[in-house]
């Protein structure tokens, strides 16, 4: 009974608000299309280091299970590859929902996103700020903000970029950083996000 | 031939040696490549992860500043490339993101209302300029080089260039005209981890390691990329390859570009083989 009961998702444990998230962004309402033929997990060059295959996270989707798909490490094991999207027979853009799905995870501040959501958050800063990403700057605020002592490992690699003239230590910035800001404060309030 | 041009970011840091073997090659080719006003980041894959709106108004204001110089847009980077076209496509697909793209360029002073179309400098080289042209260029046939034509991801997906997903050949049509033999490499377009190297660096150095080793196994001297971040990955994290799976791979990671500039009889200064970190001079220097 106690196995039925975990995997057996009653109806009012269902989140069915979420499936219409899903389908508020552009073309996401074709998730009503899948077909559960796994193509995109079997295409998926990272399925079996995910917790969820992209099938069953689309499965998950339409059973309104919100909470378990947006702490799923699944979505921040996708490397935007667009392989499944390129696959799909139903034409499900998979890649850009594994986006949204990020997105909201981000939004609501998981617990299990924080450290995978520091690359995307480190970029967003720097490039919010300067107008380019300063790879040097990206590398050093990730390690730093997840986990320092692994930047110890790294720093051979750091080391080989730098000697070989391919980490500057300053970056470059946009001139019109003032407009560039004004664009992305408009566009952050329209995204509502 | 005169095209926008689009740098991207990582041309002018881990990419630098991409950035001047692409200056290189465009001269010699005969085409002018001029590069966007006060272009921004494109957002990259990692950008998309915080807003949406916000990453396609920002490859909106380079297609903006693109406009003014022509209706097509060079870029070499593959993310860049993927970006600039992923906007194209939704800006025409959906009026809604159109509006409040152009709400947010607002503010600036810009507007975009499509029309730019946007190509990686691969298409530019096989496609505009052909290969008749980079035949009649070749100083040095790259004779019995074997060379693993890896493309990646972005660059063959659905918003990528018009050629077969799964088995792309416009690279490998390129390394032929320059004497180079492509090698059977069915690694082709499958993912090198990209960013995923900075969060699950375990899962982005097995895929790696995977495409090492198909290169190893079909003979291949050298990997030949068209993406900075694929460059990097495999070229700076291969000793860290080796040190985990006890490996020994020591495969040049070189850019279709330089592969050119060598056979062209480019000067090797100006194409940046130095500055990979598994030495790809030797395999240059034999064709020099």
């Amino acid at each position: 009974m106690t196995a039925v009961q975990q995997t057996v998702i009653y109806e009012q444990a269902m989140d069915l608000n979420f499936l219409d998230e899903v389908y508020s962004i552009p073309g996401g309402e074709k998730i009503k299309d899948c077909i559960q033929c796994g193509t995109c997990s079997g295409s998926c060059p990272v399925s079996w280091a995910m917790e969820e295959t992209p099938r069953q996270i689309f499965a998950m989707i339409r059973a309104g299970m919100r909470d378990k798909v947006l702490d799923s490490t699944t979505i921040w094991t996708c490397a935007s590859c667009y392989q499944c999207m390129h696959r799909c027979p139903q034409e499900i853009k998979i890649t850009d929902i594994m986006y949204m799905l990020k997105r909201m995870a981000i939004r609501e501040s998981r617990k299990r996103s924080k450290n995978a959501a520091a690359l995307s958050r480190a970029f967003f800063d720097i490039v919010n700020k300067k107008g380019r990403n300063h790879e040097t700057s990206l590398m050093l605020k990730v390690v730093l903000s997840t986990k320092p002592l692994s930047g110890i490992s790294l720093a051979p690699v750091g080391l080989g970029l730098i000697t070989h003239n391919r980490l500057p230590i300053f970056g470059k910035k946009v001139r019109d950083i003032g407009g560039l800001r004004k664009i992305v404060a408009k566009a952050k309030e329209l995204g509502g996000e | 031939m005169r095209y926008a041009y689009y740098p991207g970011c990582s041309l002018e840091a881990t990419g630098r040696p991409y950035e001047e073997s692409v200056a290189a090659v465009s001269k010699a080719l005969g085409i002018e490549l001029v590069e966007l006003e006060d272009w921004n980041c494109c957002g990259a894959t990692a950008y998309m992860s915080i807003n949406e709106t916000l990453s396609f108004s920002l490859s909106a204001r380079n297609l903006c500043q693109a406009k003014k110089i022509g209706d097509t847009l060079v870029t070499a980077c593959s993310a860049c490339y993927t970006n600039l076209r992923k906007t194209e496509t939704y800006l025409a697909e959906f009026p809604e993101i159109k509006s409040k793209v152009n709400t947010s360029l607002a503010e600036a002073g810009l507007s975009y209302d499509g029309g730019i179309v946007t190509k990686h400098f691969l298409q530019t080289v096989v496609e505009d300029v052909g290969l008749d042209h980079v035949k009649s260029l070749v100083k040095h046939q790259l004779s019995g080089l074997r060379v693993a034509p890896y493309y990646g991801c972005q660059i063959a997906r659905p918003y990528g260039i018009e050629d077969d997903a799964d088995n792309p050949t416009m690279m490998d049509k390129l390394l032929m005209a320059i004497g180079a033999t492509p090698t059977y490499y069915p690694m082709k377009t499958v993912c090198c981890g990209g960013s995923l190297m900075g969060i699950r660096k375990d899962v982005a150095l097995r895929l790696c390691r995977n495409i090492l080793l198909c290169a190893q196994q079909y003979d291949a001297q050298c990997i030949a990329v068209t993406c900075p971040l694929c460059q990097m990955n495999l070229d700076a994290f291969q000793s860290s390859i080796n040190k985990t799976y006890g490996t020994s791979f020591k495969i040049p990671i070189v850019y279709f570009t330089q592969l050119m500039g060598v056979a062209f009889g480019l000067d090797s200064k100006g194409l940046g083989l130095k500055d990979c970190i598994v030495s790809a001079t030797e395999v240059a220097a034999r064709y020099a």
